[in-house]
Formats: structure tokens, C-alpha cells, sequence
């Protein structure tokens, strides 16, 4: 898949951004136009000895700095106006609705089912292609902002408030989005990463995310000897288990179909299917989760989540097993 | 040159002063008017669809009355910078050409505010609901 490493509001793959970038272009291109000719014109004053009419000059003041401002400002506004009824209607009835709460500093994500269940992840958001998507935006502490910059524009979240954004990507990728209010010592690493995909690549995802870990673990039925290394795997995989829960993980982090259910910190049900780690701060490879794991200050100063350096090597190559396993 | 009249009878009149402000005064008045009475209807008021059509009337009518009053005080602006036959800057050391100053920004001051004004009504113009 692609993946957009940087992000830019003028790599559009938005309705939102588009309109935006659009906006940007006739701005940026009117700003040089009347650059070129202010400067011009100062460049004309200072070079010329020709003797000037009195009048054409005060048409040239009134006209210049008066009513050409006027009326490039009342263009430009305009213009602008007309484009917020339709960026800010909210998607139709019956379209995909996502709840995003800021925490500092990661993003607690709510999808909600045809069937009015909430869904629980973090830190990442699936989006189908070409369909309108109803964001439900707060912030359980301070203010924070959200923003897709190649998707659309940004909104605050507030405490005790539910602002709305409507989003509707044109293309598939993989985009970046990133909080936009300082909120912190850990404000610019408090980011996350956005999939869009076709629609049944959604909806199996969305499936997936529904499950809880003991729907998944279809019956060992692994007869073939070469798969030795692979349940070797697997018990790592059951002593990291083990090392979640002897060591408080799950006072803080909900891994549903087990007891683990902290809210302090991001939903793990999934963990192993995420892009990222520390709210797209790493990209998600056992090496950097053994980092995160094991240094974890050092990656995100600031971070909610204590420092686990008395983990001994081995608990945290099961808890690396373990995690990396949760699809 | 104008005969320069003693410096007594340029004494600042306050009155005229105080008018300088009036269409400022009303352009700050119409924005707050505005944004304050779709704030509370729309926090309270609106039905579910957001309709905002009495906001739009509302602004509407502010708009004609603040447009009027810097229109009225625009005139008066204008006669005084027309008073008596002097040229631009108003300048010299008299109340009579300090009259005409004060007038001519107060005109100044009536154009600008009534352009901000229409401004701030385009913006209800266009957008139709609270959302
Ligand atoms: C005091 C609560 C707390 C405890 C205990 C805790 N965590 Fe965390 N954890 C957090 C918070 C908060 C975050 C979000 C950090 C951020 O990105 O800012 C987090 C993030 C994570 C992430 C990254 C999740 C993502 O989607 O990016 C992983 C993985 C993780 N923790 C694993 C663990 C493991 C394993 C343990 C036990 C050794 C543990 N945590 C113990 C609070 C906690
Ligand atoms: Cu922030």
C-alpha cells in the first residue's frame, strides 16, 4: 500500500482538502500577482523623472489603496463562505460514525456499528473510499485539535464538548494525522496514522476489530512438523500473556475476552494489526516495540505510561510475541 | 494662504471629536449584535436541521439600522469637510478647518465602517444554518 511518509495539506485526498488546497492556490497566486505589481510600481516611482499628473495619481491612492482591497478582500471571502455550508454539513444519515476522544497524548477511537455498538481501538483509523464519514470529536483532559491534513480541515477537542468534521476521502493510502493544538510536553508526538482502504477491505477490517482475542484462536490444529518454530511462537506468545497481567498492563490497557480492561491507556485488543506504536510515534516492528517496552520515556518524554525498565529480557520478548500476535 | 485666526478660537470641540467614533462605534455594535444573537439562538433556539432563517432576518434588520445612522453621520461628515472653500489637508490652525478634518474622517471613518459592516452581513448571507 502507499504510504504518504510525510503529510501536507496540498497532497489532497479529501473533498475537504481539496476545497482548502484550492483556496491556498488562488491566494498564494493572487498574493504574488499583487506583490509583483506593488513592487513594480515602487521600482516605476524610484526610476522614473517624468512629471505626473496630480490627478492620475490620487485615482492611483484611491484606487490602489482603497477600493482594490476592498474588493479583493469581498472576493475572497466570498469565495471562502460559499465553500463552509458544504464542508460544514454533516455527512448524511446513516453514514459511518466515529468517535475520537484527544488524551494526552494518544487518541482513544470509537467506531460505531450499524447496530448502534460502540467498537474500541486507538491510534488509527480505517476509512472507507469515496463515502462520507461523521466524526464525534472531545478531549477527556485539555484541549486538543484534530487534524488529516490531506483529508480535511482540523477541529478542536474540548472537554465536555462533542465537536463534528465531516470527512470524505477520494483515494486510497495511508495518511498521517497529528494533533494541532499544543497540548504538552508530548504534543508533537501525539499523532496517528489513517488507512483508507475499499470498501470490503473495511468492512473486514471493521469485523475483525469487532472480535475479542478468544473468538480468534482457531484450535491448534497445526499436524505439520515444520511448524515447530511456529508454536514455539505461540508459547512465547502464552508466557507474554502471562507477563501482561503479572506485571499491571491490563490496569491500564483492555485486551477484550480477557480481564484486561484498563481504560488509562489505549485498547491492545488489536494491537498487532496497528501501523504504529505510541500513537504513530514508531512503526510497528517487534524491534521498536521492545524499544518502546523497555524505554519507553526515552521515546515519548512525557508519556502516560510509567517506564517498565525493570522488565527482564526475556519478559519482554514474550510481551513482544504476545502483543505483535494480537491481529 | 488663509488668514490664520488666533489660536483661541481652534479650541478642540468635543463634539465633534465624539462624532468621529459614532461609526466605528456602530460597526463594533452590529458585530456584536450579530454574532451574539446567532450565539444564543443557536445554543438554544435552533431546531435539529439548524435552520437559521430568524438569525438571518435579524442580522438583516441590523444591518439596515447601522447602515442608516453611518449613512446619516457620513452626511454630516461629508457637509463639514465641503464647509467653506479650503482644499485638502485641512490643516491650518483654525476650529473652522479643524471642523473640516474632523468631518472629512469622520466620512472616512463612515466608508470604512460601512464596508466592514457588509462584511459581516455577507458572512450571514451565505451561511444558511448553524452548522
Ligand atoms: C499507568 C498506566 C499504564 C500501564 C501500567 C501500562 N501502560 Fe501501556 N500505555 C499507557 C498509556 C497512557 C499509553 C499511551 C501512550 C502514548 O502514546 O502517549 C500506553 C501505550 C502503550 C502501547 C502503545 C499502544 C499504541 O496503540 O500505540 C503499548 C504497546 C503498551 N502501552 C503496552 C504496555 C505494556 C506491555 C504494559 C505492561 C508492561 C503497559 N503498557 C503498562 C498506560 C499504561
Ligand atoms: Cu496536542
Amino acid at each position: 500500500m502507499h504510504q504518504s511518509s510525510f503529510q501536507s495539506a496540498l497532497d489532497t485526498a479529501g473533498k475537504g482538502a481539496e476545497r482548502i488546497a484550492e483556496l491556498f492556490y488562488w491566494m498564494a497566486g493572487g498574493a504574488t500577482l499583487i506583490w509583483i505589481v506593488t513592487m513594480g510600481l515602487a521600482v516605476y516611482a524610484i526610476l522614473s523623472r517624468r512629471e505626473h499628473s496630480v490627478r492620475m495619481t490620487r485615482w492611483l491612492v484611491i484606487g490602489g489603496g482603497a477600493v482594490v482591497p476592498t474588493v479583493v478582500l469581498a472576493g475572497l471571502l466570498s469565495y471562502a463562505l460559499v465553500m463552509l455550508p458544504e464542508l460544514q454539513r454533516p455527512a448524511p444519515e446513516g453514514s459511518l460514525t466515529i468517535e475520537v476522544a484527544g488524551v494526552r497524548w494518544w487518541w482513544r477511537v470509537n467506531y460505531i456499528d450499524n447496530t448502534g455498538r460502540r467498537i474500541p481501538t486507538a491510534n488509527e483509523i480505517y476509512l472507507p473510499v469515496d463515502q462520507p464519514v461523521e466524526f464525534k470529536l472531545t478531549s477527556e483532559d485539555v484541549i486538543h485539535s484534530f487534524w488529516i491534513p490531506s483529508l480535511g480541515g482540523k477541529v478542536d477537542m474540548m472537554p465536555g464538548r462533542t465537536n463534528r468534521l465531516k470527512l470524505h476521502p477520494t483515494r486510497t493510502g495511508v495518511f498521517s494525522g497529528v494533533c494541532a493544538e499544543f497540548c504538552g510536553t508530548a504534543h508533537a508526538q501525539m499523532r496517528f496514522r489513517v488507512v483508507v482502504t475499499d470498501q470490503q477491505t473495511f468492512d473486514d477490517w471493521l469485523v475483525g476489530q469487532a472480535q475479542e482475542l478468544a473468538e480468534r484462536r482457531e484450535p491448534s490444529a497445526n499436524t505439520d512438523p515444520a511448524d515447530v518454530h511456529q508454536s514455539a511462537a505461540e508459547t512465547q506468545a502464552a508466557i507474554g500473556k502471562t507477563t501482561f497481567f503479572s506485571r499491571g498492563c491490563s490496569a491500564c490497557h483492555a485486551i477484550r475476552g480477557t480481564p484486561a480492561d484498563g481504560v488509562v491507556g489505549p485498547d491492545l485488543t488489536h494491537f498487532g494489526s496497528r501501523l504504529s506504536i505510541g500513537a504513530g510515534v514508531l512503526d510497528n516492528t517487534p524491534e521498536n516495540l521492545r524499544l518502546w517496552l523497555s524505554d519507553t520515556h526515552r521515546v515519548k518524554p512525557g508519556v502516560q505510561m510509567p517506564d517498565f525498565q525493570t522488565l527482564r529480557g526475556d519478559e519482554v520478548d514474550s510481551l513482544v510475541h504476545f502483543l505483535g500476535a494480537l491481529k | 494662504m488663509k488668514t490664520t485666526k488666533p489660536a483661541a478660537d481652534g479650541l478642540l470641540s468635543s463634539a465633534k471629536l465624539w462624532t468621529l467614533t459614532f461609526a466605528p462605534l456602530c460597526w463594533a455594535a452590529h458585530f456584536l449584535a450579530s454574532y451574539l444573537t446567532s450565539a444564543i439562538y443557536c445554543a438554544k433556539y435552533a431546531p435539529a436541521d439548524g435552520d437559521g432563517l430568524p438569525i438571518r432576518i435579524a442580522v438583516a434588520l441590523f444591518t439596515v439600522i447601522a447602515l442608516s445612522l453611518i449613512a446619516w453621520i457620513g452626511g454630516i461628515g461629508l457637509r463639514a469637510h465641503h464647509m467653506g472653500e479650503t482644499k485638502l489637508p485641512h490643516d491650518d490652525n483654525t476650529s473652522r478647518s479643524e471642523q473640516r478634518f474632523l468631518g472629512f474622517a469622520t466620512l472616512l471613518l463612515s466608508l470604512l465602517s460601512g464596508v466592514a459592516i457588509l462584511f459581516t452581513a455577507l458572512v450571514f448571507v451565505i451561511m444558511e444554518t448553524c452548522h
